[in-house]
């Protein structure tokens, strides 16, 4: 609210859900390819010349068929991989990475895999406690602090992995079909969770799944990639205000739209 | 009158839920909802653990292998009586011999050596192996030259290696030393970069992801993921440098004698109730270091990863 008085300028407006192009990008790629293998005869091109922009704050969901390189391209934004050519910006930092696994540690009880997290992100040890416990309420897991991974269910995991992810201090979540192997009592919750979370935390997410429901459910923007190579092949803005659900006839007509363009994708394959 | 009441009742029961749902509606009633839901959900599908009472657990672990013990007793003791071999001494013949090892006080001194020298080999190779193991899992290069090395020692019986070590170092701890380490390190090695090689990806990924990458890496997520192997790795090298010091023991004349030396005095003297007793001890210090060391370490590694409930209890 101050800055918007000390502002002389006017400052582009952050409200409306079109208005993304307007707003300083928390990720950007430009014409990202990325090629696996060496020599010229089993080279495979798994991304061609991607062009995306998340705005600050932004919910963006990438849809997909199998092969459409979507691990690739958020290993890409998370810098654990390159590009074979073109650029990929992130401007604030390391981005958090969620994956379909929780992949927490099991050694470590839920607390202590956030509060590994938060010393990886140079937090000071006497603020780590305090700064886990805090992000496990966020995720509406209060005792689940000394809790081993293995007497924790398949979504409660998933709320210490998001935590985690949190507790490493980025803006920018990549998320790789965090919910794919969850029932679907647990994932209706968890969406309302991330949504949520995304909201208070004003995060940026890119958020992978085969799931077009899930996509309008979550996201403000879906896009859509074709699969080998990875192509941007369409994309949507998503309209319809928040709180949704998934059973919404808005969310079930849209992704019925976008199915149809995901089935063609997938047709065209079969011609090859 | 009781055709009203449960048509008054159905009716209530009928009406209730818009009221409900009116008293409860609007923004913070639904998130208290989906609250109770996350609660209601987590309660539900946490595993339900049991635990049996501890007088019971103990007698349950220590049954089977005392009743083994027992089995075995009659059935040597039945030997005996029955007078199946002329040379089998009975149980107690070798119980005496122990006993009379100990009263002319030379039990505890062999034991004592025996336990020295593995414990000190033992110590030894896992400062060698456990870095090599890893160093291996690092260096791919040095992978394929030392790897295949490294398992083919592994496989050599250490009566091999002994006449090599005497002739090399003489009859002296050095030359038992030498075939407890070429015993115990290779298997350690081979164990700890199995152990490294069997890490889910997916866990250093996330890792990494995290900015552990180098040493923090090794440190907060390499090691600790590995453990379990290093454990099962460690208990490997501490049976192989056992068994290669009685072998070397048997076989070299050092100036302190171990069990293994008398297990070669009874062979010598065609004492079969000498060489049964020192069987008995090689035999129960090695039950005795895996079960009050090795076991509860691995149960506890096993354990707190969720993975000890089918070998545990």
């Amino acid at each position: 609210m101050s800055t918007e008085l000390a502002t002389p300028a006017p400052a582009p407006s952050v409200t409306g859900a079109g208005a993304g192009q307007a707003r300083p990008y928390a990720v950007r790629l430009d014409h990202v390819s990325k090629s696996f293998g060496s020599s010229p005869g089993n080279r495979q091109q798994v991304l061609d010349g991607i062009d995306l922009t998340a705005a600050a704050g932004e919910f963006v969901c990438l849809l997909g068929a199998s092969g459409c390189g979507k691990s690739t391209l958020l290993n890409l934004v998370a810098g654990l991989d390159h590009p074979t050519s073109g650029e990929v910006r992130v401007p604030h930092g390391r981005p958090a990475l969620m994956f379909q696994d929780h992949a927490l540690f099991p050694w470590l009880s839920a607390g202590r895999n956030v509060e590994l997290a938060l010393k990886l992100a140079g937090v000071p040890k006497s603020e780590r406690r305090g700064r886990a416990e805090e992000l496990l309420r966020l995720v509406r897991l209060p005792d689940a602090y000394g809790k081993r991974v293995h007497q924790l269910s398949g979504g409660m995991r998933q709320r210490v992995a998001l935590a985690r992810s949190l507790a490493q201090g980025s803006r920018v979540l990549l998320m790789d079909e965090p919910f794919a192997a969850l029932d679907a009592i647990t994932r209706d919750l968890l969406h309302e969770e991330l949504t949520r979370v995304w909201r208070e935390r004003e995060l940026t997410v890119l958020f992978v799944t085969h799931n077009v429901r899930e996509a309008v459910r979550l996201g403000q923007r879906v896009v859509l990639l074709s699969s080998r190579p990875g192509r941007v092949a369409r994309e949507w803005d998503v309209d319809i205000p928040y709180p949704r659900r998934i059973e919404d006839s808005e969310v079930t007509s849209l992704a019925r739209e976008i199915t149809g363009h995901l089935h063609e994708e997938i047709v065209r394959h079969a011609r090859h | 009158m009781p055709a009203t009441d449960t048509e008054d009742s159905r009716r209530g029961a009928r009406h209730e839920p818009p009221g409900r749902g009116t008293g409860g509606g609007g923004a913070p009633g639904s998130t208290d909802d989906s609250d109770e839901m996350a609660s209601g959900l987590d309660a539900l599908e946490s595993p339900v653990s049991a635990t049996a009472a501890t007088s019971r657990r103990v007698l349950a672990k220590a049954a089977p292998p005392l009743a083994a013990v027992a089995l075995v007793l009659a059935l040597w003791q039945t030997a005996y009586a029955l007078n199946w071999s002329a040379s089998l001494p009975s149980p107690a013949a070798v119980w005496g011999e122990l006993a009379g090892a100990w009263s002319d006080g030379t039990l505890l001194p062999a034991l004592g050596h025996s336990l020295l020298r593995c414990l000190a080999g033992f110590a030894a190779s896992a400062a060698v192996g456990v870095p090599l193991g890893l160093l291996l899992t690092r260096v791919a290069p040095l992978r394929t030259v030392l790897g295949p090395i490294l398992s083919a020692v592994q496989s050599l019986p250490a009566a091999a290696l002994v006449p090599v070590a005497v002739i090399a170092l003489g009859n002296s701890e050095g030359a038992v030393y030498a075939v407890v380490l070429l015993g115990a390190v290779p298997s350690i090695a081979v164990g700890v970069t199995a152990a490294v090689d069997r890490i889910p990806p997916l866990l250093l990924r996330a890792g990494r992801s995290m900015g552990a990458g180098g040493l923090r890496g090794a440190v907060h997520v390499l090691v600790p993921a590995a453990l379990p192997g290093f454990v099962t790795a460690l208990r490997q090298g501490w049976t192989f440098g056992w068994r290669a010091l009685m072998t070397a023991e048997l076989i070299t004349a050092t100036p302190l004698p171990g069990i293994g030396r008398m297990l070669d005095a009874g062979r010598q003297g065609g004492e079969l109730s000498l060489v049964l007793a020192s069987v008995v001890l090689i035999l129960a210090v090695g039950v005795l270091v895996e079960s009050a060391l090795f076991s509860p370490v691995e149960r506890r590694v096993l354990h707190s990863r969720g993975l000890a409930s089918a070998t545990g209890r």
